[in-house]
């Protein structure tokens, strides 16, 4: 077989989002369980496009037993789709973005035309600076207990030692990234934050997104069904993700290639994008996503405060694809780049090519 | 994978777009074992993934995507293990995904790698499925603490063991088919060199004569907790032209999910179950189960569920399972031989255990089975389920590529 080069894949189908909601993030939900956190969304989402649970082809869903501190977390939250009469379902343990890259391979494949995705957390019950760290190689790495703000400063460090930031550069990120914050009324840091004390340097409580809770769900259809049931559908013209190496010793942390990757399997260098919604739970992750991305001064970047405003874990990157999605809906957006992360410092990057009608 | 509802529409609108049919090409067990202390986690999948690339006689570098699957983080203390296996599993610069639906999931796992195929995203994909059990101790893994579960279960078998009383009362099943299954299982187990356990000198009476595990369930009626890994690469039909040996062609595949308790759950027969097996005989143009399968490795992880299982996939009517069983249908050499690879009850890897059904399967089809091997295996299923006997995963592969 030939060396295989980055070409640019086009979809057998056009899928499209057609609804997205999530919940206000907050904190602290101790008065809810999971599946009360979700319900509303779910609700939402389905009175959006006036579709119940058994209109839907294929459901998939996006949380992690960790932060809920039991085996088959998820089940429950099953029990909250209302999954009766039965329904074709399946589950990923990541964030909701790659549950959303599940179902559009369903829809791919003709066997059903609507999908619902959600993904929730619940980062509240634990600390999950040290809760992430059990996700690191479990011989040489978790003994050490490397927070995940440790390691997303030597990431920060490492883009200033080679001249591509400094931390005035990263307030600003920081800054601009909470006054949008206040037009999204999900948001749970928004208006003037103060780049605060050093948490672990050069990272200050300011480049760190907030700890809380909160959970998003998206419906996807494809071909005239997306036209159906939404006005003006966002259509995933591309999506791909790509993963790199565990250790860290073996990357270049200035930079994604597998964000870039995945840009190029898209077609997100097609053609420019006036938007990007980018999970850069860190300031300066948004710094290494920009340069992945090729995005100029002319793209706005994380008009919803992106996680710097809101990171409710397995839930902010599907919020991402929700969020350009939802610009779409409105007409505030033509073609939008939306990206959703995992592991440690950027590890396993997916992106999505998102698009209007052209009017 | 459409429900009743849209199936009218995702019926035109499918073959409008033509999937690709997705073949079997390559197949990889670890032997299966009660610790393998000898290998890392990454060891471990790794020795699966490159058995089989070897089968293939394909490299690292022709894989596209690798979609990985397992039971719940909390078996070897490694949240979201994926990030850290993708070095040992070739996924750098690719895709990978990481599927969980409890005791299906190995199923549904090799489900999501082969829509990858017959949605033309990827060419060649590796799927694989794991379970390291040796690093903790799943049975408690699987018990609730408060708040959220009464402290009353213990294990699976606690769950399951009132189901498995429900059947029997309600079919009058004589108290020992559990026990011929078991000793079926395991006999089976004795010609598979990659089966957990090999009791040579397994006997019926001292199946019947094992400890009262849960009532009515014996130790011997149980699955073991084991280490392994299956792997499978799944390809198109590009890539099955090139397969050194005879591949597995998917004809069928479906899952489907119910909730854990509702009023007017049947937990000794689900609905889910029934419809997953409706919606892959539709896909596989099969009519009556009974006749036109030859073979099947159904996810028995109690002996009780191959009679169970029998009757919600269609093999036999309601209340007539355990005659099958009985009769030694189900037997390596009955006419509806049900897992000769001797089954859950003799490997049980939880997160793979699901697509070692569907591998045994697809071994049968290409002929590659072994010393277990069912002459003539034409069409075979492969089934899994999990949770609340609440999520299914199955799929039908045959030596022959699908009709469409």
């Amino acid at each position: 077989m030939a060396p295989r080069k980055p070409s640019v894949m086009r979809p057998a189908r056009d899928v499209a989002v057609v609804a997205f909601g999530q919940t206000d993030h907050l904190r602290s939900t101790d008065e809810l369980s999971e599946v009360e956190m979700l319900m509303p969304v779910l609700h939402q989402v389905l009175a959006a496009t006036g579709l119940r649970t058994s209109d839907i082809g294929f459901t998939c869903s996006g949380s992690c037993d960790y932060l809920a501190g039991r085996a088959f977390s998820f089940t429950m939250a099953l029990d909250g789709v209302g999954a009766w009469p039965p329904i074709s379902e399946s589950h990923v343990e990541m964030d909701g973005a790659w549950a959303l890259y599940e179902a559009w391979t369903a829809l791919q494949t003709g066997e059903a035309d609507t999908a619902l995705v959600y993904s929730y957390g619940k980062s509240s019950p634990g600390s999950v600076r040290d809760v992430l760290t059990r996700q690191l190689d479990p011989y040489y790495l978790a003994p050490l207990w490397p927070d995940s703000v440790a390691l997303a400063a030597l990431q920060a460090q490492a883009l200033i030692d080679a001249g591509e930031t400094d931390e005035p550069a990263l307030a600003g990120v920081a800054r601009r990234s909470r006054a949008d914050a206040t037009a999204n009324p999900h948001a749970q840091l928004s208006g003037s934050v103060a780049q605060g004390d050093y948490v672990v340097r050069p990272l200050r409580t300011g480049d760190c997104p907030p700890v809380g809770d909160g959970a998003a769900a998206v419906i996807l259809a494809a071909g005239e069904r997306a036209r159906d049931l939404c006005e003006r559908p966002a259509w995933i013209r591309g999506i791909d993700h790509r993963v790199e190496a565990h250790g860290l010793g073996v990357r270049d942390l200035t930079d994604s290639p597998s964000t870039r990757l995945a840009a190029e399997r898209a077609g997100v260098f097609e053609r420019p994008v006036d938007t990007a919604e980018l999970h850069a739970p860190f300031t300066s992750q948004e710094v290494v996503l920009r340069k992945a991305l090729r995005l100029g001064d002319d793209v706005t970047v994380n008009p919803s405060g992106g996680a710097l405003a809101a990171n409710p874990m397995m839930a902010a990157g599907l919020i991402r694809i929700g969020e350009a999605a939802a610009r779409i809906h409105r007409g505030a957006s033509h073609r939008a780049v939306a990206h959703a992360t995992s592991g440690p410092c950027l590890q396993q990057n997916l992106v999505a090519l998102l698009e209007g009608d052209t009017r | 994978m459409s429900n009743s509802v849209s199936n009218s529409v995702s019926d035109s609108m499918g073959s409008s777009v033509g999937k690709e049919p997705v073949a079997v090409v390559g197949i990889g067990q670890t032997k299966h074992v009660a610790a393998r202390r000898d290998v890392s986690i990454a060891g471990l999948v790794r020795e699966a993934a490159q058995r089989a690339l070897v089968d293939a006689e394909l490299t690292w570098a022709d894989i596209d995507a690798v979609v990985i699957g397992k039971a719940p983080d909390f078996f070897e203390g490694v949240m979201m293990p994926e990030l850290y296996l993708a070095d040992a599993l070739g996924a750098v610069g690719k895709p990978m995904l990481r599927v969980h639906t409890a005791g299906s999931v190995g199923g549904s796992t090799a489900l999501v790698a082969a829509n990858l195929v017959a949605g033309r995203v990827h060419g060649t994909v590796l799927t694989l499925a794991f379970e390291k059990q040796s690093e903790s101790n799943a049975m408690w893994g699987l018990s609730l603490p408060i708040p959220f579960q009464q402290p009353l279960l213990a294990g699976a078998g606690g769950f399951f063991a009132p189901h498995v009383r429900a059947y029997m009362r309600r079919t009058g099943a004589p108290d020992t088919v559990g026990s011929l299954v078991a000793y079926k299982d395991r006999r089976n187990a004795l010609k598979n060199p990659y089966a957990h356990l090999h009791e040579e000198d397994i006997t019926l009476e001292k199946v019947q004569a094992s400890p009262m595990l849960w009532d009515p369930i014996r130790y011997s009626e149980t699955c073991p907790s084991s280490d392994g890994a299956c792997a499978m690469i799944l390809t198109g039909r590009a890539g099955a032209a090139r397969s050194p040996r005879p591949p597995a062609w998917m004809h069928g595949g479906a899952m489907r999910s119910e909730p854990t308790l509702f009023a007017g759950k049947d937990f000794v027969s689900p609905q889910a179950g029934k419809d997953c097996a409706a919606d892959v005989y539709r896909q596989a143009g099969i009519t009556d189960p009974r006749r036109e399968i030859d073979a099947a490795e159904i996810y028995v992880p109690f002996s009780w569920y191959e009679p169970m299982w029998l009757e919600n996939l269609g093999f036999a009517a309601e209340g007539e399972g355990w005659k099958l069983t009985e009769s030694g249908v189900t037997e390596l050499d009955g006419d509806l031989p049900v897992n000769m690879s001797g089954g859950v009850l003799s490997t049980n890897p939880i997160g793979a255990s699901g697509m070692i059904r569907f591998a045994e399967a697809a071994l049968q089809v290409r002929g590659q089975a072994g010393a277990h091997q069912v002459e003539g295996a034409r069409r075979a299923l492969g089934h899994a389920y999990g949770g609340g006997a609440q999520f299914f995963a199955m799929w039908l592969v045959g030596a022959e590529p699908p009709a469409t």
